[in-house]
């Protein structure tokens, strides 16, 4: 076993392990700080594999919002147990991604106002959310109805945190999982190649629109799916917590601030920011109301400005590098570097 | 004394190294080509002078003041104006909006009017079509209006990066019968030319460059003489 | 059937809504054009200009036109600022680094206010009349509002077109580089861009806050509607972004009277998700 492999193994073991650590009475707060990091970095996730590729999506909190309402209200209505819920939310998102994408991606809107179509896709969900307020509650969103006793598997509601703490891991692996066979489904220079020049890779033979919708669908799916669990284990949902351009951001940075281009970078970059986000409401509590969020922005647009590359990424770069610097043996290519 | 004098040169862009110690003089007065292959490192040099790239090593004067490193916008005021690879005029402006930016210069706006006077007279079709939209105008038009925007900072030396490039043959002998008379009213000019035989023709003395290195230099009737030159250039 | 005075009424209110809406677009436009960066927050310093006017007018007793020269530097001041602290040292990121900055810039705006001010909402109240034009009510404030910021398009229109400084901002939006060579300092440039940029959003404040009460999301209401407005219009276009204004305005106003306030914007949503498709260039672009 070769040192890296050790420690990740070292490391699974440790986050396995964590529910049953001596570490009195936090473990709930701390259990639930650490599912809120598994979800949302398999939802960071999802968005890279779509931001690596130069698509930046404003509008993620589009799919969050169609997954999880799409599950929450089929139960409440329907009483269907979220696990066939979530393939309808997962269906309803991909289809909502393929409306969207494939003009985009036809027609080649790009950079910017991909950026803003997606972010209207983003507010066209939220708005929808609000103005259904019959069936959803509108902005003061919707609790999901209550397991029926000795239903707690079917209802997908668990009253033990460790259950969710699990499934999030679980999924948070399926996820990486997932990442990395994108990631060695071609060779390396085709990917890039899509996100720096179209033209070059589609005479690379590469079907770049059917590629991108792929990878596009399979971002908006893992992401709802991501929105679904989220709703599952808050057991409420409201417009403003799963649409909306705060969330929506929220992810992107995770996703920018972790680095994109890194298998590992949206865990750190969402760990990093649910910490400070955590850790600041702590500090602030109910005292002084905004100030927790104002620092927050302000340490977002200070790592912005001062990691460039991403926290995971520009780490792992400068220590790749220094590896490579000090044995002669064939440095890995550094996808950061292609992206300068 | 040289009024433009490159020595020792090298520059280029990330990892790639496009100059390797290129040395180049210009006179006041003069007209100096610069000719070679496709990727030679011609529009480097140009983009050296004008400050678009920071040499890596060697200088760089002008009247015997180093430019290196200093910022593009400091070369044009010191007097040289650079004249870009494709024209880039601004396509949304009109033709006399495109002229009055030339004169951004605070020492060329007090002389606006009077260089907008010099430059029409210089090319009577851009009078005709000042409110035209730039992007609307021909290929030579276009041509003319990017040198008489850089006659409108009221320059010294000028550089003419590949001015016929996209232009046909007939629009080229005309453009070339221009930039004579743009050099007839004293402008001293460095051009980059694919046209090897026009510009040679005109030039006082040129400069080979090949693979980013300087491969001959000399009086321009001296270099289209010789041998290689005329088979791989010239086409005769 | 609709009362056809209640669909004037909404007619109006779309126009005098849409003037506003051009505005703040035309300023968000013209540091996108330049710049080439999105500013997600550019809304939030409308915000934060409104507060300016509202203190400025509350508790110092300015009168209200010149508590709205007070936001308008308050503006000039907020974009170079934001252009020299954030913009200016990552000019050479990535695209999505630039919108994230400003995007940390929003929730720093956001909750900053709500700390201060907390996210009660706050109004100017003004004994203005409401006017009767053929049976339409019209709000006098609004048709003052309307009539500023077509002076102050007008303004930009001629800042744009007649100075120096002006024509280079839009040379700059068409080759950034070639710009370089004319002579002009690119930074000098950017921080009059930004510095206009902000003084749009001083004005808007101003015209907004003797309608709307303000309070620290004031942002998000506006803040999507006037990027696709800003892009609708297309790059330094004018009468772009009015007609843009004026049809999302309009979608809206019309929306809200005939299903609800949200499905007016949705449909409006929708519209502009449309007409990027079928003009990405913008909704007056003429085709090279």
């Amino acid at each position: 076993m070769t040192l890296p492999k050790a420690l990740a193994a070292l490391v699974l073991l440790l986050i396995a392990a964590a529910p049953f650590m001596p570490i009195g009475g936090t473990r709930q707060y701390v259990l639930h700080v650490l599912v809120q990091i598994f979800i949302w970095s398999f939802i960071a996730g999802a968005w890279s594999l779509m931001g690596r590729f130069g698509l930046v999506s404003l509008g993620h909190g589009a799919f969050l919002g169609v997954g999880a309402y799409t599950a929450t209200l089929l139960w409440n209505a329907f009483g269907l147990t979220p696990w066939l819920g979530s393939i309808g939310a997962v269906t309803g998102a991909m289809a909502v991604a393929l409306v969207v994408g494939y003009p985009c991606y036809l027609l080649r809107v790009v950079g910017h106002y991909f950026a803003l179509v997606t972010l209207a896709v983003g507010e066209v969900v939220r708005l929808l959310i609000i103005a259904g307020r019959t069936w959803t509650g509108g902005s003061l969103g919707l609790t999901l109805r209550p397991a029926p006793p000795g239903a707690s598997l079917v209802a997908v509601q668990f009253a033990d945190r460790r259950v969710f703490y699990y499934a999030a891991i679980v999924v948070w692996l399926g996820g990486l999982y997932l990442w990395r066979r994108l990631d060695r489904s071609m060779a390396r220079s085709a990917l890039e190649a899509i996100g720096e020049d179209e033209t070059a890779a589609a005479s690379m033979g590469i079907d770049v629109t059917k590629f991108k919708l792929g990878v596009t669908a399979l971002s908006a799916g893992l992401t709802a799916l991501g929105g679904v669990l989220y709703a599952q284990y808050i057991t409420y949902v409201s417009p403003e917590t799963l649409s909306g351009i705060g969330v929506s951001l929220r992810i992107v940075f995770a996703a920018v601030l972790g680095g994109m281009y890194t298998l590992l970078g949206p865990t750190v970059g969402t760990a990093l920011t649910i910490a400070l986000s955590e850790y600041l409401r702590v500090t602030f509590g109910i005292r002084l109301i905004g100030m927790a969020e104002t620092i927050y922005g302000l340490a977002l647009i200070l790592f912005i400005i001062f990691l460039p590359a991403g926290l995971y990424g520009g780490i792992s770069a400068r220590v790749r590098r220094r590896a490579a610097a000090g044995r002669p043996a064939f440095p890995r290519p550094s996808t950061q570097e292609s992206v300068e | 004394m040289s009024m433009l004098q490159l020595r020792n040169i090298t520059a280029g862009y990330g990892q790639f190294t496009a100059l390797w110690d290129v040395t180049l003089r210009v006179a006041a007065g003069e007209m100096v080509a610069i000719v070679g292959p496709n990727g030679a490192g011609k529009t480097t040099v140009m983009r050296v002078i004008s400050g678009l790239v920071v040499p890596r090593a060697g200088d760089l004067t002008f009247d015997g003041r180093p430019l290196a490193g200093r910022p593009a916008h400091e070369i044009v005021a010191r007097g040289i104006a650079h004249v870009p690879e494709g024209r880039r005029i601004f396509p949304a402006l009109t033709a006399v909006e495109n002229l009055k930016m030339g004169a951004f210069l605070p020492s060329a706006r007090r002389l606006f009017r009077e260089s907008l006077a010099r430059v029409y007279a210089l090319f009577p079709a851009l009078a005709e079509r000042r409110h035209q939209r730039a992007g609307s105008l021909s290929g030579g038009e276009q041509q003319m209006l990017a040198i008489g925007r850089a006659l409108m900072s009221r320059p010294r030396l000028i550089l003419l990066d590949e001015p016929s490039m996209g232009l046909a043959p007939v629009v080229v002998l005309r453009l070339f019968d221009l930039i004579q008379r743009v050099r007839r009213e004293g402008y001293t000019i460095l051009i980059v030319e694919q046209n090897v035989r026009q510009v040679l023709r005109l030039a006082d003395r040129a400069y080979l460059l090949e693979a980013g290195r300087l491969k001959m230099e000399g009086r321009s009737d001296d270099l289209s003489e010789q041998e290689f030159v005329r088979k791989a250039y010239v086409g005769l | 059937m609709m009362d056809p005075v209640f669909l004037a009424e909404a007619a109006l209110n779309g126009l005098l809504l849409a003037g506003v809406l051009a505005l703040l677009a035309l300023g968000l436009n013209l540091i996108f054009g330049v710049l080439d960066i999105v500013w997600i927050a550019y809304v939030d310093l409308v915000t934060v200009c409104m507060y300016a006017v509202y203190f400025l007018v509350t508790a110092y007793g300015w009168p209200l036109w010149m508590a709205g020269l007070g936001a308008v530097g308050v503006g000039v001041a907020l974009g170079v600022a934001v252009h020299l602290l954030i913009i200016s040292p990552i000019l050479g990121s990535p695209p999505v680094n630039q919108l994230l900055a400003t995007g940390g810039l929003l929730f720093f705006i956001q909750s900053f206010l709500t700390f201060l001010w907390t996210t009660d909402h706050r109004a100017i109240r003004l004994n203005l009349p409401i006017i009767q034009i053929g049976g339409v009510f019209v709000p006098f404030a609004r048709l003052l509002a309307f009539s500023i910021a077509l002076i102050a398009m007008s303004g930009l229109y001629l800042f744009l077109t007649r100075t120096y400084m002006g024509t280079a901002i839009r040379a700059v939006s068409q080759d950034r580089e070639a710009m370089r060579l004319m002579g002009a300092d690119p930074q000098r440039v950017y921080v009059v861009t930004s510095a206009a940029g902000g003084a749009m959003a001083g004005v808007a404040a101003a015209l907004l806050i003797i309608q709307y009460p303000v309070h620290p999301y004031f942002g998000a209401a506006f803040g999507p509607l006037t990027f696709m407005i800003c892009v609708l219009g297309g790059l330094g276009n004018m009468v772009g972004a009015f007609v843009a204004s004026f049809i999302l305005s309009e979608i809206i106003s019309f929306g809200g009277v005939a299903i609800s306030t949200e499905m007016g914007y949705v449909v409006a949503f929708m519209v502009f998700i449309v007409l990027m498709f079928a003009r990405p260039g913008g909704l007056l672009t003429r085709r090279e």
